[in-house]
């Protein structure tokens, strides 16, 4: 078998990342892997609707952190989705039989080992498979404190889930690694790249524009003050704290990240920078404490007020991004 | 946030785990912390939660009552909506919809019912009844 060890992470995507990366003999935090990805963001897509609720998005859609860890860092990794379940459960076999660690897609509802009330129908939760035994596969699911092991019917139906972002039965590992990555190149590509994307988005629901956006919605949302309201505040809170995102929507990865970034190529911009994205997040985090003080009545509910914090984020993320623009 | 914040309030979401966050130390370095729970977080999850259930409910009462098919409750039993059923059984909505109507569920053909009770992980003996509510009348 493998000689695997588990290591937990705030988020799946880059979790997965940095596991397999290090496993490969290229050691890589998950704040790296992530921010080397370029995959903080802010979007609101009114018109994508989960359970009823707009989405809304603190990191790049699932699969950039993988994408980019093929096209940036020149890991050539194989990827294949599968038509038949059974011949997906058999390539998983066939892959881990030669010793190999895989990267999977998953619907989190599926996974018994998820706590009960974690398991919505969310398809693009990843995660590491690193043995068989019996009929049950070992697990290291980055998420969780240790690794785990899931019954070979419950992950082929986690695998194959369908809906919204259906996994198909995703596979991936990497099959050769670069001889060396070029952090003095790396690091400024990536900042830049997320810099356009949070300050020069062409629409107005991304980006620094788009949490703007968030803002008014709330005021909009908040003239009805009904049970829809509570709903929907406590439906932002879960999109920024529940889904794994390392505390404040993603934006603490991305302060460790420019941290540790700055450290590795000598730039006292970056380690400004991560100081002033922390203050973002501390910010965000201050929306979340007060909208869900607000619901539970045990503050009057001022959605002005709650605007007003969302826009004081805005204002700190531009800039610490200002910041970065000299990179 | 400092690491001296990260919040500790055991939640009973996370069933005894705890999850990683990223925070900064009385030096200033980032480090990652194993925090067991969040007040607010836990109150926007339970929130969902009791929203699924709710919905749930309200199904389970007007099926018994013979005012919805059981797939209606199923569904919500399954923690999916009208998206979700939708989108993993390749099913239009309008069309389900239809099949919350009690008499044309009961003349449903089997593979229809095959397909959603796929998407749902039961079988079709199981989608085709409400179970009944202990307690009730």
């Amino acid at each position: 078998m493998n000689q695997f060890s588990h290591r937990q992470s705030a988020h799946c995507e880059s979790g997965v990342v940095s596991a397999m990366m290090s496993h490969h003999g290229a050691p890589m935090s998950e704040p790296m892997a992530f921010g080397l990805a370029s995959a903080l963001t802010f979007a609101y897509i009114p018109f994508v609707k989960m359970a009823g609720m707009p989405l809304i998005a603190y990191r790049m859609p699932p699969g950039a952190i993988i994408g980019a860890m093929s096209k940036r860092l020149g890991v050539r990794i194989e990827r294949r989705k599968f038509r038949d379940p059974k011949a997906g459960m058999a390539a998983l076999d066939e892959q881990l039989a030669r010793g190999r660690i895989v990267g999977l897609q998953t619907c989190v509802y599926w996974l018994p080992y998820f706590p009960e009330a974690m398991r919505f129908h969310f398809n693009a939760h990843n995660l590491i498979v690193y043995g068989k035994e019996g009929d049950e596969y070992l697990i290291s699911d980055p998420v969780f404190e240790v690794s785990t092991r899931c019954p070979a019917d419950a992950l082929e139906k986690a695998r194959f889930a369908k809906g919204a972002m259906a996994a198909k039965g995703l596979m991936y590992y990497p099959t050769e690694m670069p001889r060396e990555l070029d952090y003095k190149k790396l690091i400024p590509a990536a900042i830049r790249r997320n810099e356009r994307g949070m300050t020069k988005a062409p629409l107005p629901i991304v980006g620094i524009r788009g949490i703007r956006y968030l803002a008014n919605n709330v005021l909009k949302l908040g003239r009805r003050n009904d049970k829809s309201l509570t709903l929907y505040l406590a439906h932002i809170v879960r999109m920024q704290e529940e889904i794994g995102t390392g505390g404040a929507g993603f934006r603490f990865i991305y302060g460790s990240f420019l941290q540790e970034a700055g450290r590795l190529i000598g730039s006292d911009a970056l380690l400004e920078a991560s100081k002033k994205i922390t203050a973002a997040g501390d910010e965000w985090r201050r929306f979340a404490l007060n909208a869900t003080k607000m619901c539970r009545g045990r503050m009057p509910m001022d959605v002005q007020a709650l605007a007003d914090i969302i826009n004081t984020c805005a204002d700190k993320e531009l800039d610490a991004w200002r910041v970065m623009k000299a990179i | 946030m400092d690491t001296s914040s990260v919040p500790q309030d055991p939640s009973p979401t996370y069933e005894g785990q705890r999850k990683l966050l990223y925070a900064v130390d009385d030096r200033g370095e980032y480090t990652g912390v194993q925090s067991a729970g969040w007040e607010v977080e836990t109150f926007a999850t339970l929130a969902a939660v009791a929203e699924l259930d709710r919905l749930r409910e309200d199904a389970w009462t007007r099926a018994l009552a013979g005012q919805t098919s059981a797939l209606e409750f199923h569904m919500f039993d399954r923690r999916m909506e009208l998206d979700t059923l939708a989108a993993t059984t390749g099913i239009w909505k309008w069309r389900i919809r239809r099949h919350f109507d009690v008499q044309r569920f009961a003349r449903l053909p089997e593979h229809l019912l095959q397909r959603y009770a796929d998407a749902m992980g039961i079988s079709v003996a199981r989608l085709r009844t409400v179970p009944p509510r202990e307690g009730t009348p």
